[in-house]
C-alpha cells in the first residue's frame, strides 16, 4: 500500500468505515510507514479535540421560548379557531331556543291567566264569596290557600269588590277577587311566589296587550299579583297601585 | 405523523441544532434565523416524517438545505470546491509531527479558531463527523453526495486544519520570536 492511498483511508480507518480487508491493509501500512503512523496520530489529536465544538453555541432561553412557541401554537389555534364559529353557533342557537321557549311560556302562561278570567266571568257563579266587604272575602280564603294577603279599602275609590274564588295556575292555589270598574272586570290573581311563577313574569310588572286583556303583574313579598282585564291601562294601574300599598 | 408528536421529538436537537447553525452561519442572528426556519419547515414537513427515521439526520438536512439557500449559503454554493477527488498528496510533508503543532492541536482554543477559518463544505462535513459523530452513510445522505465523497473531503478537511493550525503557530511563534 502506498502512503497516497493511505492517506484518504487513514481517517475512515480512525472512524470504523472501512471494511475488514481495507482496514487489514490500513493497519499493515501503518506497522510499516513513520509518515502514516504520525498522521494518524495528529487526525486523533484532532479528533478529539474537535469533540468541544459541541455544545460550543448555546441558543438563549428567550429564543428557545419563541421556537418552541411557534412549532406549538399553530395547532392548538389550528384547534381552537374552529371551535369558535361553533361554540358562537351554539351559543345563539342556545340562546334563541331559550328566549323563544321563554316567550312562548310566558305567552302561553298569559293566556292561560287570560282564560282564568274569562271563565270567571262566564261562569254561572262569577264568585265563590259574594261580598262587597274586604273583611268577610279576606277570611273566606282561610284554609283554602297557604298564604294570606290584604286588601285596600275599596270605599271611596271606584272600584268596587264584587268577590273572591279560588283557582289554580300550574297546579298552583291562588285567590282570585273579582273587582269592578264601571262596567269592566278586573281579575286579581294572587299566588304564592314560586321559581316557576318568578321566571314567567318577569320583573318588573308589564302591561300586556297581546290578547286584548291588560295584563299587569308584580312580585310584592312572597307573593304574585296579577291583575287582568279588558279595563283600560289606567284603571288597571291604579288598582294595581292600592293593592301594592295594602301589601307592602 | 402527528404534528402533536413534533415538539416531543424535534425540540430534545434544539441546541445541538444551534450549535450546528452556528458553526454554519459564524453568527448568532443567522443561526436564530436559520434555525427557526428549520423548525418550522420541519413541522410543516412532519407529515411526510416516517416513523423509525433518524430524526436528528433528518432535522440536520432540513437545516443544512435552508442553509444554502441562504444569503450565507448562496455565497458558499458559488465558491468552487477543491477536488473532492483530491488524492492526499502528502501537504504538510513531514515525518514527524512538530512539537508545536501536538500542542495546537491539543488545545482546543486554538482548534476552534481554524474550524470558524475552514471552509463551509469542509466545516460541515468535520462537524457531522467529528463533532456530531454521524457515521459516513449518514453524513453521505444529508450532503446527497457519495460515500467515497464523504470520505475523501472530510479527510481533505482535516488535512485543512492540521495546515492552518501549523501555519498559525509557526506565526505566532515567528511573532513571539
Amino acid at each position: 500500500m502506498q502512503c497516497s492511498s493511505a492517506a484518504t483511508m487513514l481517517g475512515a480507518y480512525l472512524d470504523g468505515e472501512l471494511s475488514p480487508d481495507q482496514a487489514a491493509e490500513v493497519q499493515g501500512h501503518l506497522g510499516s510507514c513513520l509518515n502514516c503512523s504520525s498522521e494518524i496520530a495528529e487526525i486523533a489529536r484532532l479528533q478529539r479535540s474537535l469533540r468541544s465544538a459541541r455544545g460550543y453555541f448555546a441558543p438563549s432561553a428567550e429564543f428557545r421560548r419563541k421556537v418552541q412557541k411557534q412549532i406549538a401554537r399553530p395547532k392548538r389555534r389550528s384547534r381552537l379557531i374552529w371551535l369558535v364559529p361553533v361554540g358562537v353557533a351554539f351559543a345563539t342557537i342556545l340562546l334563541t331556543t331559550f328566549a323563544w321557549v321563554e316567550q312562548g311560556r310566558r305567552s302561553a302562561a298569559f293566556t292561560e291567566l287570560a282564560d282564568l278570567h274569562v271563565n270567571a266571568l262566564s261562569s254561572t257563579n262569577l264568585v265563590d264569596v259574594v261580598s262587597t266587604d274586604r273583611h268577610t272575602v279576606k277570611p273566606w280564603f282561610q284554609g283554602k290557600i297557604p298564604f294570606s294577603f290584604n286588601l285596600p279599602e275599596f270605599n271611596g275609590t271606584q272600584y268596587t269588590l264584587v268577590g273572591g274564588r279560588m283557582v289554580y295556575f300550574h297546579q298552583h292555589p291562588g285567590a282570585q277577587l273579582i273587582v269592578s270598574l264601571n262596567q269592566h272586570k278586573i281579575s286579581v290573581l294572587i299566588f304564592q311566589n314560586s321559581m316557576d311563577l318568578g321566571r314567567t313574569f318577569l320583573e318588573p310588572a308589564v302591561l300586556d296587550r297581546r290578547t286584548s286583556f291588560g295584563i299587569e303583574t308584580w312580585q310584592s313579598r312572597q307573593l304574585r299579583f296579577v291583575l287582568v282585564s279588558d279595563a283600560d291601562p289606567a284603571g288597571i294601574d291604579n288598582l294595581a297601585r292600592l293593592l301594592k300599598q295594602a301589601n307592602d | 405523523m402527528d404534528p402533536e408528536f413534533f415538539e416531543k421529538l424535534a425540540m430534545p436537537l434544539f441546541d445541538q441544532l444551534f450549535n450546528l447553525a452556528h458553526w454554519l452561519t459564524g453568527d448568532r442572528t443567522d443561526a436564530e434565523d436559520l434555525v427557526q426556519e428549520t423548525y418550522v419547515k420541519a413541522l410543516k414537513g412532519f407529515r411526510s416524517f416516517e416513523e423509525g427515521t433518524n430524526v436528528r439526520s433528518w432535522m440536520f438536512k432540513i437545516l443544512r438545505n435552508t442553509f444554502l439557500t441562504s444569503r450565507t449559503g448562496l455565497k458558499v454554493q458559488n465558491t468552487v470546491l477543491l477536488e473532492d477527488e483530491f488524492d492526499g498528496a502528502d501537504i504538510s510533508a513531514h515525518n514527524i509531527t512538530p512539537e508545536v503543532l501536538v500542542l495546537k492541536l491539543e488545545n482546543s482554543h486554538s482548534v476552534m479558531n481554524a474550524l470558524a477559518e475552514l471552509p463551509i463544505p469542509y466545516r460541515e462535513m468535520v462537524l457531522l463527523s467529528d463533532m456530531e459523530e454521524l457515521s459516513y452513510k449518514e453524513i453521505a445522505q444529508i450532503l446527497a453526495v457519495p460515500i467515497g465523497t464523504v470520505m475523501s473531503r472530510l479527510s481533505r478537511g482535516r488535512k485543512m486544519l492540521r495546515q492552518a493550525l501549523l501555519a498559525g503557530s509557526t506565526g505566532r511563534s515567528t511573532h513571539a520570536m
